[in-house]
C-alpha cells in the first residue's frame, strides 16, 4: 500500500492518467454508481432530510462515544461476545493471531473489511504462515492478482472482465479462459464453498455496532459475509471505534443512507445482525465471537471539534464516485488504504501530514464530495484545514506533522506581501514595478509548475490606481 | 494483558477529548411509510420481485400445494426443513400423502459440525419468517434451534414462508412494535433477494455465495 515503497503521489498520478484502460473502466463504473444513487434517492427534499438525520445520529454517537463504547462492551460481554481493544494496527493483528493460534487454524476466511486493510492483516498473517482468504468476489479477484482494493465498496472496479478472465485462468488451477461473467462468478462460488466449509476462523468488518443491545450489524449482497460469520468455529469482527451507534432505532435511517449512497440500492441482499455466539441447543453459528475495537489515531482525531467530523463517516464510498480527481486516477494512485476525498482527510490525520499531507492537495475543491456525503461531512472544509495545517505549526494546528511545508522562501514572500499591502509607498513602488517587469518574470520554481498547464496571468502596464488618477476619476 | 491497558488508555483519551461538547442538531426523520396491509404486501412484492425474488401470494390453507407444485416444477432433489418449526408438520403430512416427484426431506437437527458435508449438497431449504418490511422490501428472519442460520444461506434455493399480517411498513416500525431493543437473538436477518454480485463490470449475477433463488410464499 505504498508503505513498502516510498510514496510518490505525483508519479502515481501521472501513471494512472496515462493508463487509458484504467480510465475507461473507472469512468464507466463511476457513471453507473452516480446514476444508481440518483435513482434510489429521487426526491431531493427527502434525501436532504435523511442526510440531516444521519448527520445528527452520528453526531450524537460521537458526542457520547466513550460511554457508548463502554455500553457496547458491557452488552457484548453479557451476550457472550469477547471484546478486545487495540491501540494500533499491530495490537489488532496480534489479537487476531492469538485467536488463530488458539484454534490451530492454518487459514482464515475473510469478508470485506476496510479496517482489516488498514491493519494490512493479510500480509501480517502470511508472515506468520497463515493464509488469509478473501471471499468477497471483488476482493478475491484482486487478491489473486496481488493487488489492493482501488475502491472501498467495489474493490476490483478498475478491472474489466477480460482482465478478470485472464487472472482466473492464470491463478486458479484447471480454469478455462472465459469472459462470461456468470461463469466467472460460478468459478469463484465453487472455490469459495470449499473454503467456507473447511475454515476454522472467519473475519468480518462491522458497519454499525449497536450499544443498546450489543449487536454487530453487517450489510452485504453476496452472502460471503454471512458464511464467514456463521460457518467457522470462531468469528472475529474488527471495527474502528467510530462505528458504534446508540440504539437500534438509529439503524434504519443509516442503513438507507449507506446502501443508497454506496451502490444505489434501497437495501442490500442481506442485513446481518449478530448479538452472540452459538447458544445452548443452537445448531450452527460460531462458538466464539470476538470484537476488536481499533483506535489507530481515531481518539486523537476526536479531540478536535472540526476534524472530529471525519469520524462521522459510514464508509459508503460515494465521495469517491463523485470526485473528479478519483474518477480520473482511481484508488491505487493515492497509495494508501482509503482513497478519494475521505482518504484525503482521513489518511493525513492517521499517518501524519508529512507522510500523507500531499493527498489533501489532490482536490479542486469543487465541493461535490461535501454535497453528496450522506452524513454531511464538510470534506472540502476539512481538506482546506489540512492544507492550512501543512504550513502552520502554531495556533490551532493539531495534526501530526503540522507545518511540514513551511519554508523560509514562502514565509518571506508572504511577509513581503503583508508589508507591501500595509505601506502605501511600498505598494506604489510594487505595482509600478510589476507593470514594468511583471510579464517578464522568469518561469522558474513554483511559477514554472503553476504555468505548466495554465496560462500565466498578464500584468497590466499601469495599475488601476494609476489609471484612475490619470483619467481624473474622483474617489467617491 | 496489553489489550486491557490499551482499553484504559483509549477510553481515557476519549473521555478527555471534549467530544461531549459536540453539537447535535435537531433533525427529524423523513415521514415513514404508512400503508394499509394490501398496499404493504403490494409494495413488498414489487420491490422484492424487482431484485429477482419470486413472490407467490397464496391463501393460508393452500400454501403447501404451491410449495409442492414449485418443488416438482423446479425438480429439487432434497429439501431442508425444520421438523420442529411451525410449518414442519404440514410439510411432513403433505409429503407423506403424496411424495411423487417431490424432493427428499432432510432435517437439520444435528450441530453443523457433523452435518456440514451433507448441508453443502442440498439444493433447497424452507424456513418460516418473523415478518417483512415493505418500505425497503425484505423478509425478516430470526433463525432458531428448529430453523438454524445456514438453512437460509447454504442451499441453492431458499423458500421463505411469510404470514401476510406480519408485513410491517418499515424496519423502524417492526423494531418498535416487537420491542427488539429488549433483547436481540443470536442472529437476526433481513433478506431482500437471492445472493448477488456486481463486482465484475457491474454485471449483475445471482447466486455468488448464497442462494441462487429466493422464493417467498405470502400466506393471506
Amino acid at each position: 500500500m505504498g508503505n513498502s515503497k516510498r510514496f510518490d503521489f505525483e508519479n502515481n498520478v501521472a501513471g494512472a492518467l496515462a493508463d487509458d484502460q484504467l480510465r475507461r473502466n473507472l469512468r464507466n463504473a463511476m457513471d453507473i454508481l452516480v446514476d444508481k444513487r440518483r435513482t434510489v434517492f429521487p426526491d431531493t427534499a427527502t434525501l436532504e432530510q435523511l442526510r440531516s438525520a444521519g448527520n445528527a445520529i452520528k453526531r450524537r454517537a460521537l458526542k457520547n462515544l466513550p460511554q457508548l463504547l463502554e455500553q457496547l462492551e458491557a452488552n457484548c460481554t453479557r451476550n457472550g461476545i469477547q471484546v478486545h481493544w487495540a491501540e494500533d494496527t499491530d495490537e489488532a493483528n496480534q489479537i487476531v493471531l492469538e485467536i488463530m493460534r488458539r484454534h490451530d487454524a492454518p487459514a482464515i476466511v475473510k469478508g470485506k473489511s476496510m479496517v482489516s486493510e488498514e491493519m494490512h492483516l493479510n500480509h501480517f498473517l502470511e508472515e506468520n504462515d497463515i493464509e488469509a482468504m478473501e471471499t468477497d468476489l471483488g476482493e478475491f479477484i484482486i487478491q489473486l492478482n496481488h493487488e489492493t482494493p482501488s475502491h472501498i465498496i467495489v474493490p476490483a472496479i478498475h478491472k474489466n472482465k477480460d482482465e478478470v478472465a485472464t487472472i482466473f485462468h492464470d491463478k486458479i488451477p484447471d480454469t478455462p479462459y472465459t469472459e462470461n461473467v456468470e461463469e466467472l462468478t460460478d468459478i469463484a462460488r465453487v472455490v469459495m464453498r470449499k473454503r467456507f466449509a473447511s475454515a476454522k476462523v472467519g473475519l468480518s468488518g462491522v458497519n454499525f455496532a449497536i450499544a443498546e443491545t450489543g449487536t454487530l450489524l453487517l450489510v452485504e449482497n453476496e452472502g460471503n459475509g454471512r458464511m464467514c460469520t456463521t460457518v467457522p468455529d470462531a468469528h472475529v469482527a474488527v471495527m474502528g471505534l467510530e462505528k458504534v451507534v446508540e440504539k437500534l432505532s438509529d439503524v434504519p435511517p443509516l442503513l438507507r443512507l449507506l446502501t443508497g449512497s454506496a451502490t444505489g440500492q434501497v437495501i442490500t441482499t442481506y442485513v446481518n445482525m449478530i448479538s452472540s455466539p452459538r447458544k445452548g441447543e443452537e445448531k450452527d453459528g460460531p462458538k466464539e465471537v470476538h470484537l476488536i475495537i481499533l483506535d489507530n489515531g481515531r481518539s486523537h482525531i476526536l479531540a478536535d471539534p472540526e476534524l472530529r467530523q471525519t469520524l462521522l463517516c459510514i464508509r459508503c464510498g460515494t465521495c469517491l464516485n463523485h470526485c473528479p480527481v478519483y474518477v480520473r486516477i482511481g484508488g491505487h494512485a493515492y497509495g494508501h488504504v482509503y482513497p478519494g476525498p475521505i482518504g484525503k482527510i482521513l489518511t493525513p490525520q492517521m499517518e501524519g501530514l508529512k507522510e500523507a499531507g500531499v493527498l489533501a492537495t489532490a482536490s479542486s475543491l469543487c465541493g461535490a464530495c461535501g454535497e453528496v456525503c450522506p452524513v454531511r461531512i464538510p470534506i472540502p472544509d476539512l481538506i482546506r484545514r489540512l492544507r492550512n495545517e501543512s504550513y502552520d505549526q502554531e495556533g490551532s494546528a493539531v495534526v501530526e506533522g503540522a507545518g511540514y511545508k513551511k519554508n523560509l522562501a514562502e514565509t518571506l514572500v508572504w511577509k513581503g506581501w503583508e508589508l507591501a499591502n500595509r505601506s502605501p509607498l511600498l505598494n506604489e513602488i510594487g505595482t509600478r514595478l510589476a507593470g514594468k517587469v511583471g510579464n517578464r518574470m522568469p518561469k522558474i520554481g513554483p511559477l514554472k509548475k503553476w504555468t505548466r498547464v495554465r496560462t500565466s496571468p498578464q500584468v497590466a502596464p499601469t495599475s488601476l490606481h494609476e489609471r484612475a488618477r490619470k483619467e481624473g476619476v474622483k474617489d467617491e | 494483558m496489553s489489550s486491557h491497558t490499551a482499553r484504559e488508555r483509549i477510553l481515557s483519551r476519549l473521555h478527555a477529548s471534549g467530544t461531549h461538547q459536540t453539537e447535535v442538531p435537531e433533525a427529524p426523520l423523513p415521514p415513514q411509510l404508512s400503508l394499509d396491509l394490501e398496499a404493504r404486501i403490494e409494495r413488498l412484492t414489487e420491490l422484492m420481485t424487482a431484485i429477482r425474488t419470486e413472490v407467490h401470494i397464496v391463501e393460508a390453507d393452500s400454501w403447501i400445494e404451491t410449495l409442492k407444485r414449485l418443488a416438482r416444477e423446479k425438480g429439487w432433489k432434497q429439501m431442508l426443513y425444520g421438523p420442529g418449526a411451525t410449518i414442519g408438520p404440514a410439510i411432513e403430512s403433505a409429503w407423506s400423502a403424496d411424495s411423487q416427484g417431490l424432493p427428499d426431506l432432510v432435517t437439520y437437527t444435528e450441530p453443523v459440525e457433523t452435518f456440514k458435508d451433507d448441508l453443502f449438497h442440498i439444493d433447497a431449504g424452507i424456513t418460516t419468517t418473523r415478518g417483512a418490511v415493505a418500505d425497503t422490501g425484505a423478509v425478516v428472519l430470526w433463525p432458531t434451534v428448529e430453523e438454524p442460520r445456514l438453512m437460509s444461506l447454504v442451499p441453492a434455493v431458499h423458500v421463505a414462508v411469510l404470514d401476510a399480517d406480519t408485513v410491517y411498513n418499515s424496519l423502524t416500525e417492526m423494531m418498535a412494535a416487537e420491542h427488539w431493543s429488549d433483547g436481540m437473538p443470536t442472529n437476526a436477518l433481513l433478506i431482500s433477494g437471492p445472493s448477488k454480485t456486481a463486482d465484475i463490470e457491474f454485471t449483475l449475477v445471482f447466486g455468488v455465495h448464497g442462494p441462487k433463488e429466493l422464493i417467498v410464499l405470502v400466506r393471506k
